[in-house]
């Protein structure tokens, strides 16, 4: 047993492992007061909630208060291990400044009122809408963060009840493209692979994901891999010079917004190396020849021109892919949130399918999410999609959905694909939506474009409902503000990025008149009076686990099948996998063991988009290309992004996360420990650049983009020339006299045709020096921020006595 | 080769693929606040260029000068910065969704009658076994095709909504 400052090293003591091994368990523990185990009144099961990883851990509960966690030592995700996010950020739980009454808007300031008040308010808008102007004036813009029987009450009373199409998550900026490139390849949403790949891979391929970052303690897995016999080789693509990317054999650092040109020069060397594993691409794929033609073109030069990488090291990436005997594949942000997204994502699909590296172990495709509880948002049908992976433009899909819900299924929407987020946001731009209802999420600091967003979400004609633990820069635009319990405060399950399930159990009260998420919107359904089509009520369960019971039933038969799960198993030692079925009794490890599961005509969750134009296939163009269900291998041109640097705007903007922020810090920045870790925006840019601009660390700098400019200190990193980076987590809520700071007034409003997903990756932008004290900036040292330069006055970011972590060897 | 029907098909269906890429730019100037269709009509207004210069080589063989002008068909400064401007100014208001589904309308016709051209043309070009431009045909119909299902499929996602809750 040892301690450690987890915020000056965030991933901890290693444990090395070989090849094939089981991933040795360490208990990381975080107790605040001064508490030791032994003084804890109870031990609550839950997991975490600050990313996609799914750490499973325990909640410390002491006189009626959370102080602390301990990780789940059993658990197949995490192993014991806590991300420094979870060890800290449970104290804003308890932060004095929570809603804890639900406000209305009078005479223009927000004022607390009753839940009755309230909800009557909510209530008497939503029907008023509907006599009027129909179900089409309603909007419904919910989270990532919310438990899997809140989604599945939501998308029930929306898509059912209500007859409106216009709901979607925030799951819309983060992992809209996963989703979308699962379906397009697979013909259905679901994870193929599995976090136990790490175990096996002799390379792994990392494409724009920052995992030592994004998800800590999957980058733990990976490191103990790298330390151990026989380690894995990487291929990193990221035009920073990340953790991950000081640990690659091969480093590329396209242009942002090139992706599609790199990866179709990578599926054109596989293919002229003959790298092609024949067998399985014939019996388990259609689509080879059309790829070839298509990426032919796509030669390492060419690419060059495009990307700016390298031919030779675009070679040198091919072969270790070409050269790998167990290849996982993992995609993130710098994918997702870039030009042609979903093509991309596509494309990554494709390199495994050719290698035939699918389906067996260390052999696997790592879509990965962004948001901790975004696999259900997918799932349960509170994004863009029909619960259950099920098909909108398949009349029989629909059908079978009004089966479950007992409904006509002309109630069910369903002419067009469920409204995304981007969409909702123009219609209430223009006036066709009315009501607006945001759950658990901050657009006004989250989305592309900031000024455009408030003047949508400021309109007088626009009702604004917003439900979420503090007062946020959204919130505090809202008609009506309605005070949420969290994680730690209610009971209900969610699923991380490699489709485990977890319970994550009420440990404490929630403040004041706080509700549960789930409790809100049975409530309005209940007000609504939302009936089936026999009289019933339409949603015929009350409380969190006869909630899980009534999506068992809607997820039966499904690809994302729980219907063999309960609360009852998932308070176990360990998360289970899904589908959990009579076939699969324990979980699933991996998907496409034996074939593509639902790709079938018949079965598949999407037709298929044109790779370009994002325009929906016709189901009988679909049957005819792909009539026995197999994988497609889809590829098309590479289009340059639309906006692209200037003589003005000579930078490309990319924006990102930290390793010590969620989000727009609503929770990691009412942590202490976190707060401090990274207590101020920054920019980054290259030493060369730098040099050019005559610019020294710390100088405060004025970026700008044809939309807006804020303002940063400087951090000269390793990032790639000619690409500035500011991270998106800063708003106004703590410092609402702050200059601009948010990385999201620069960014601009256009997204990938295909899965919706804005582009966060490819703004153009120029900097300009405003002031010059010699403070240094206050990136963190220690991550992808760190200086390039070890000389550099940067101070370098410990946690110190606060930040003492202990952790326990198996 | 004298091949009169094919001179004047060729014609036709380059000036129906400028006609096109004007439009697909005048477009996205008019609906520039809604994203996709800017976006998106931009891309595809690359494809009719692709497809009007990859039909210059064969002007020759057939007579004509096709090749007077492969440039881009990018619609005149003053003019266009009108239409943005105006565009941005009225994208507050629901009545610009109405003309978005009449615009979609008409470049979908657009596109249906040139991929009517692209048919006929491949037609003649088999007959006189032409494979050079067979070839060609081949894949700038299927461009002009795709563009035509864009905007089909974009018409039948707003209509419910701009045509029951404006």
């Amino acid at each position: 047993m040892t301690t450690r400052d987890r915020i000056a090293e965030p991933w901890g003591v290693r444990t090395p492992y070989a090849s094939g091994a089981t991933w040795p368990s360490r208990t990381d523990l975080f107790l605040g007061e001064g508490l030791t185990e032994e003084q804890v009144d109870a031990w609550v099961q839950s997991a975490s909630v600050l990313h996609s990883n799914g750490d499973a851990m325990d909640i410390a509960v002491k006189g009626g208060r959370i102080v602390g966690v301990r990780g789940r030592a059993g658990d197949r995700v995490n192993h014991g291990r806590l991300d420094p996010k979870d060890l800290f950020a449970w104290q804003a739980n308890g932060s004095g400044d929570r809603l804890t009454r639900p406000l209305v808007r009078r005479d223009g300031q927000l004022v607390e009122t009753d839940w009755d008040t309230a909800m009557d308010l909510i209530v008497r808008r939503t029907r008023d809408l509907v006599a009027e102007r129909g179900p089409g004036s309603l909007g419904f813009y919910t989270t990532g963060q919310l438990f899997l029987e809140e989604y599945y009450t939501l998308a029930t009373l929306v898509r059912g009840g209500l007859s409106c199409n216009h709901l979607d998550g925030n799951t819309r900026l983060c992992t809209a493209t996963s989703g979308e490139a699962l379906k397009q390849t697979f013909g259905a949403d679901g994870q193929p692979g599995s976090y136990a790949d790490v175990d096996h891979a002799d390379t792994i391929a990392l494409y724009g994901h920052n995992v030592a970052e994004t998800q800590t303690v999957l980058w733990m897995r990976m490191l103990d891999r790298l330390d151990g016999p026989n380690p894995p080789r990487l291929l990193v693509v990221d035009p920073r010079q990340t953790p991950v990317a000081a640990r690659a054999t091969v480093h590329l650092r396209p242009l942002p917004g090139t992706n599609v040109a790199l990866l179709n020069a990578l599926l054109q060397q596989v293919i002229a190396h003959d790298w092609v594993d024949h067998d399985f691409v014939e019996q388990r794929t259609v689509g080879f020849e059309a790829l070839a033609k298509t990426v032919a073109g796509y030669t390492p030069d060419v690419a060059e021109q495009i990307c700016g990488v390298p031919a030779a090291d675009i070679q040198a990436a091919a072969r270790l892919l070409g050269e790998a005997k167990r290849l996982l594949s993992t995609v993130l942000q710098g994918v997702y949130q870039s030009n042609q997204a979903t093509l991309a994502g596509m494309q990554v699909n494709n390199l495994n399918l050719l290698r035939g590296m699918l389906g067996r172990p260390g052999c696997g495709i790592l879509q990965m999410n962004g948001q901790p509880t975004a696999q259900n948002t997918r799932e349960t049908g509170a994004n863009g999609d029909l619960p259950a992976f099920r098909n909108w433009a398949n009349d029989e899909h629909v059908a079978d959905l009004a089966r479950v819900w007992n409904v006509e299924p002309t109630k069910i929407p369903h002419a067009t694909p469920p409204t995304h987020t981007m969409q909702i946001f123009r219609y209430a731009e223009q006036g066709s939506i009315r009501f607006l209802w945001v759950s658990g999420t901050n657009p006004a600091v989250s989305m592309p474009e900031l000024g455009r967003i408030r003047s949508i979400l400021g309109q007088e004609r626009l009702f604004l409902v917003v439900q979420d633990l503090f007062l946020t820069e959204t919130a505090a635009m809202a008609d009506v503000v309605l005070p949420a319990a969290t994680w730690g405060e209610k009971t209900g399950a969610f699923t991380n990025a490699d489709r485990t399930v977890h319970l994550s159990e009420k440990a404490v009260e929630p403040p004041g008149e706080a509700k549960p998420d789930l409790d809100i919107f049975l409530d309005y359904a209940r007000r609504l009076d939302l009936r089936d089509k026999d009289g019933g009520p339409l949603i015929h369960w009350h409380d969190a686990e006869s909630g899980f019971e009534a999506w068992k039933a809607c997820s039966a038969g499904r690809p994302c099948d729980y219907s063999g799960l309960s609360y009852d198993m998932l308070r176990g030692p360990s998360g289970i996998p899904w589908p959990v079925n009579a076939e699969h009794p324990h979980g699933t490890e991996r998907l496409y063991t034996d074939g593509i599961s639902f790709a079938a005509p018949d079965l598949c969750e999407s037709y298929g988009k044109d790779p370009v134009t994002g325009a929906p296939r016709e189901p009988a163009e679909y049957a005819a290309a792909n009539p026995d269900g197999k994988a497609q291998l889809l590829g098309a041109e590479f289009v340059p992004p639309h906006e692209v640097p200037s003589e003005d705007h000579p930078y490309v903007l990319t924006t990102g996360r930290t390793l010590f922020h969620f989000h727009t810090r609503t929770k990691t920045a009412r942590a202490p420990q976190l707060r401090k870790a990274a207590r101020e925006v920054w920019v980054e840019m290259s030493a060369a650049d730098a040099a050019r601009e005559e610019l020294l660390e710390g100088d405060l700098l004025e970026v700008a983009s044809p939309r807006a400019a804020v303002q940063a200190r400087l951090r000269i990193s390793g990032i790639r020339d000619g690409v500035i980076f500011l991270p998106f987590h800063y708003g106004y809520w703590d410092d609402p006299e702050h200059a601009p700071r948010a990385a999201n007034e620069l960014t601009l409003t256009d997204w990938d045709p295909l899965s919706k997903q804005p582009m966060f990756k490819t703004a153009a932008a120029s900097v300009r020096l405003l002031s010059r004290d010699g403070q240094p900036s206050a990136a963190p040292t220690n991550t992808a921020s760190a200086p390039v330069d070890p000389r550099s006055k940067a101070v370098a970011t410990v946690g110190g006595d606060e930040a003492q972590v202990t952790e326990v060897l198996a | 080769m004298t091949a009169p029907g094919i001179r004047l098909v060729l014609r036709e269906v380059h000036e129906g693929e400028q006609d096109l890429e004007k439009q697909l730019h005048a477009v996205a100037d008019r609906h520039r606040t809604d994203h996709e269709v800017r976006h998106v009509a931009i891309d595809l207004a690359r494809w009719s260029l692709l497809n009007r210069q990859a039909l210059a080589p064969f002007a020759g063989r057939y007579g004509d000068e096709l090749g007077r002008d492969q440039h881009p068909a990018v619609p005149s400064g003053v003019l266009s910065a009108v239409r943005e401007r105006s565009a941005e100014l009225v994208g507050r208001r629901s009545a610009p969704g109405l003309l978005l589904l009449r615009d979609l309308r008409e470049l979908y016709l657009l596109a249906s009658g040139n991929s009517v051209l692209w048919t006929m043309l491949g037609q003649a070009a088999q007959t006189v076994k032409d494979k050079d431009l067979l070839g060609v045909v081949t894949e700038c119909h299927d461009r002009t095709m795709r563009q035509a299902v864009w905007c089909n499929a974009t018409i039948k996602v707003l209509s419910p909504q701009l045509l029951t809750s404006l």
